[in-house]
């Protein structure tokens, strides 16, 4: 371990004991090739293991660890505390109530994902004797960019129109809608329009781009959005042009 | 163990000034308020207009005097400001393939800003000017 030493305060609540959060400074040592997660691994390890909070894979892959690291958010496992001061400030994601120390509750992420039905809606039932969904390289380009999103919700904190509206379905859920209409082989666009194409749908994002700043994955949320509001204004007017048209 | 989630408080005002990018977002909201106020501007110069000529000449008078000039320079920052950050986001709102191959971000952007240039020029020869 080298001699080098920073200070890290963390956001703490205990809602057993606490009325309000504080934060509470830790001298941890730490090498160059430390990440911020190893820094609060070290703490929970050797300085107070009644710190709590989330992690997996260490490696940007499982989303967990996604948190405020001086008021930016990232996923602590891919923040490299030779990028930051020597003084770094933890705060669980912003805009998501605070279930205990660095852990939010994701209770309202999870009910909007499973409103945009985030999967593929079949035309009919298949089964695995009936073969593959066939598709080409140049439809699979149209959505790839937005399946690699791993539900970190950095967007979320990002985000400073669902910091002023929680109805607002928010960049994550609507990139995934979007995803799922641009595939060839899923027919669920109408049945997703009614969260998608509403006001707490696409038309509460006023285009900020801090989702896509943020996102880890670069899943680019805000043009998923913004191609997602385009995409409604162009089924609102077959709607009331060709009805039959309708999916 | 009770459960006793805390409520991040929602900040209503000044968030824009928390992060850069906030402050610049406002910005470029705030902008279409300059760009509206010079368009009311341009109206009532038409209304004069349609008057006489000396309410024509009096309503240029106030605009070319210290004010209208200070006004006509920040609405004029402002629309610039607006034009390039709404320029720059376009290749999100509008990917463009061309025989399955995407469109750099780049080439869209100078292409509105191509757009922009001929529609300035041909409002200035349109407008008489030399």
């Amino acid at each position: 371990m080298s001699e080098r030493t920073l200070e890290l305060e963390i956001l703490r609540y205990n809602p057993d004991q606490d009325e309000a959060p504080y934060l509470q400074s830790y001298e941890v040592p730490y090498n160059d090739d430390w990440v911020v997660l190893d820094a609060i691994n070290y703490v929970k390890e050797n300085l107070d293991r009644t710190l709590s909070y989330r992690w997996s894979c260490h490696m940007a892959v499982c989303g967990s660890c996604g948190m405020l690291v001086n008021g930016e958010p990232s996923l602590s496992c891919s923040t490299f505390l030779r990028d930051l001061p020597n003084r770094i400030r933890i705060e669980p994601l912003q805009n998501f109530p605070i279930e205990r120390d660095l852990v939010v509750v994701m209770d309202d992420f999870m009910t909007k994902l499973s409103s945009v039905k985030p999967y593929i809606v079949s035309k009919e039932e298949k089964n695995p004797d009936d073969g593959e969904h066939l598709q080409s390289p140049a439809e699979l380009a149209q959505f790839k960019q937005f399946t690699a999103c791993i539900n970190c919700l950095l967007c979320y904190s990002a985000c400073p129109q669902y910091g002023l509206n929680e109805k607002f379905v928010g960049p994550a859920a609507l990139a995934l809608a979007h995803r799922y209409n641009l595939d060839t082989r899923d027919v669920g666009r109408s049945a997703r329009e009614e969260v998608v194409a509403s006001n707490p749908g696409v038309w509460e994002c006023s285009f900020v781009g801090a989702c896509s700043d943020v996102c880890p994955k670069t899943v680019d949320p805000a043009a998923a959005i913004q191609q997602a509001k385009i995409a409604a204004t162009g089924d609102y007017f077959l709607n009331f042009l060709m009805p039959w048209k309708r999916q | 163990m009770t459960r006793r989630p805390y409520l991040q408080k929602p900040q209503r005002f000044g968030w824009w000034f928390r992060q850069a990018r906030y402050t610049r977002y406002m910005l470029r909201e705030v902008s279409s308020l300059f760009i509206g106020a010079y368009t009311l501007v341009l109206i009532v110069g038409l209304y004069r207009l349609s008057q006489s000529q000396v309410a024509y000449e009096s309503f240029l008078a106030n605009a070319m005097g210290t004010f209208g000039m200070l006004f006509a320079i920040v609405a004029l920052c402002f629309a610039i400001y607006h034009t390039y950050t709404w320029f720059v986001v376009t290749p999100k709102a509008m990917p463009i393939a061309i025989a399955g191959k995407r469109l750099p971000g780049a080439a869209i952007i100078a292409g509105h800003w191509a757009g922009f240039f001929i529609a300035s020029a041909l409002v200035w020869w349109l407008a008489g000017g030399n």
